[in-house]
């Protein structure tokens, strides 16, 4: 039986087409991907990102669980300011990526949204960290909370006009800062390259919540657009994009990695021994040269060995399709490669793995 | 969803309208285009192409997926439509007119893969 999110009839309701995503019976579409793709790019969505899981992280050890926990150190950052990070396994591969939001408030410090298909072997993994290291730490899931990201560049309009109030203070926030108020969490953050917000609320008030960012003018937006948002803009995937088989180096994700502090987090040990060993593989764009479409696990010959695709898709921006590859050390930006597509051979360029930015096409 | 009672289907959801000059015109069914969802790239046989039954010679890629076209009924490319390849969205828009390929049947009488349209509706019911 798949799981359902506070939002699943209105759902229903609005005749989306309803998928299996990570166990969740969520929206693919509300009729056409392409057009919620472009209304995010040149106005504002709304996308149901309920399946996503909430976890607030208190207790007197709170702080040096993360720091343990996470690859990036939450003690740079400073109150009400967010931190995207990797979760490692002793080997250094990716169990999860997430964002943990810092609060200016010692009763509930810290809260974290995990990837919903990872979500349950994230808190156990946490639990076993907690007692394995004899941390005082508890990390609470918060299944009752709704999150509705607003994103475009109409994002801030559309809620000064839905929610003038929790507007108010939502829009001075800065790009990954994060603020309560009794009713509402937002955070300045997102998955689709454009400005917006990520709005939890308790469950019950999601479908007021929705109806009003709609009838304020954000197209409903389902989890296809969403997809084609985020390879545009060039964030991975957690399943797709990353996974325990690599590390966040050969992931682009190094600057996700603090090694100068002296944390003993999780992973950190086989990271040091990758980084010095060097000749890491990559994770790149490709922008297909020739027609077709480029579609995740197609091989990629280089001059310098295999690599695979990851993500790949037609951009509805761009017009063109892109991807992101697993690549050799050697290949550079701007070489040539040969992708195996479904009808043959075809070339693809290398590009910075960043397609689409604020709506202006980047490569 | 639409099924057109006048045409002809396979169970790999093309249609099929036999033409008074006796060719064949194919495409995908509007059920196959609404599960495929958005279509972004057409790959269309070469004219002049021998086909078999039930041998893939088109694709059709939307932005959740790749799916083979299959030949419904033995025989020879005679046309293929550029403007569908050209404009793939066309298909969602009507996949009655968006037609991929016409084929000159090797034999009209053989033509085992087609149902005709109660039967199609009723199967894709099952689906539903």
């Amino acid at each position: 039986m798949l799981k359902r999110t506070a939002l699943y009839d209105t759902h229903v309701a609005a005749g989306a087409r309803m998928v299996d995503f990570g166990g969740w019976e969520m929206p693919l579409h509300y009729g056409s991907q392409i057009e919620e793709h472009h209304a995010v790019r040149r106005h504002a969505g709304a996308f149901d990102v309920s399946h996503m899981r909430v976890v607030d992280i208190a207790g007197s050890d709170a702080r040096p669980f993360l720091r343990q926990l996470l690859t990036a150190d939450i003690d740079r950052r400073g109150p009400d300011q967010a931190m995207y990070s990797c979760m490692l396994d002793e080997c250094g591969g990716v169990l999860d990526d997430l964002i943990v939001y810092r609060r200016g408030n010692e009763a509930s410090p810290f809260r974290a949204i995990l990837n919903a298909a990872t979500a349950d072997r994230d808190l156990q993994w946490m639990g076993s960290l907690v007692s394995d290291r004899g941390l005082r730490a508890d990390c609470r899931p918060r299944p009752e909370l709704a999150i509705i990201a607003l994103q475009g560049p109409d994002a801030p309009g559309v809620l000064s006009r839905a929610q003038p109030q929790l507007a108010a203070r939502a829009l001075p926030l800065a790009s990954f800062h994060s603020m309560w108020t009794d009713a509402a969490f937002v955070a300045r953050t997102g998955y689709t390259g454009e400005d917006g917000f990520e709005i939890v609320v308790p469950g019950a008030q999601a479908a007021g919540l929705w109806h009003s960012l709609l009838d304020a003018g954000a197209a409903a937006c389902g989890l296809g657009a969403r997809d084609t948002l985020r390879l545009e803009a060039g964030m991975a995937l957690y399943g797709q994009d990353l996974d325990q088989s690599a590390t966040p180096l050969e992931s682009g994700l190094a600057w996700t990695v603090d090694l100068d502090s002296d944390r003993p987090f999780v992973g950190r040990v086989a990271l040091e021994r990758q980084r010095a060993a060097g000749s890491l593989r990559q994770l790149l764009g490709l922008k297909l040269l020739d027609k077709g479409v480029l579609r995740a696990h197609q091989q990629v010959q280089t001059a310098y060995g295999d690599g695979q695709i990851t993500s790949g898709g037609f951009s509805p921006t761009l017009q063109i399709s892109i991807g992101l590859a697993r690549l050799p050390a050697e290949v550079r930006v701007g070489d040539t490669v040969t992708v195996q597509l479904r009808g043959g051979a075809a070339s693809a360029q290398v590009v910075k793995p960043r397609f689409v930015r604020h709506g202006k096409p980047l490569v | 969803m639409k099924v057109l009672p006048d045409l002809k289907y396979t169970d790999t959801h093309e249609w099929v309208r036999w033409e008074s000059d006796g060719s064949a015109t194919v495409g995908i069914t509007d059920f196959a285009q609404e599960s495929l969802g958005d279509l972004v790239f057409v790959e269309l046989p070469q004219v002049g192409r021998a086909v078999k039954a039930g041998e893939p010679c088109a694709v059709v890629e939307s932005v959740k997926a790749a799916s083979d076209v299959y030949a419904p009924i033995d025989g020879e490319v005679l046309a293929v439509n550029q403007a569908v390849a050209d404009k793939p969205e066309s298909i969602n828009a009507d996949a009655f007119s968006a037609w991929l390929f016409r084929l000159r049947p090797l034999d009209r009488g053989a033509s085992p893969r087609l149902v005709d349209a109660d039967q199609y509706a009723s199967k894709v019911a099952q689906h539903k």
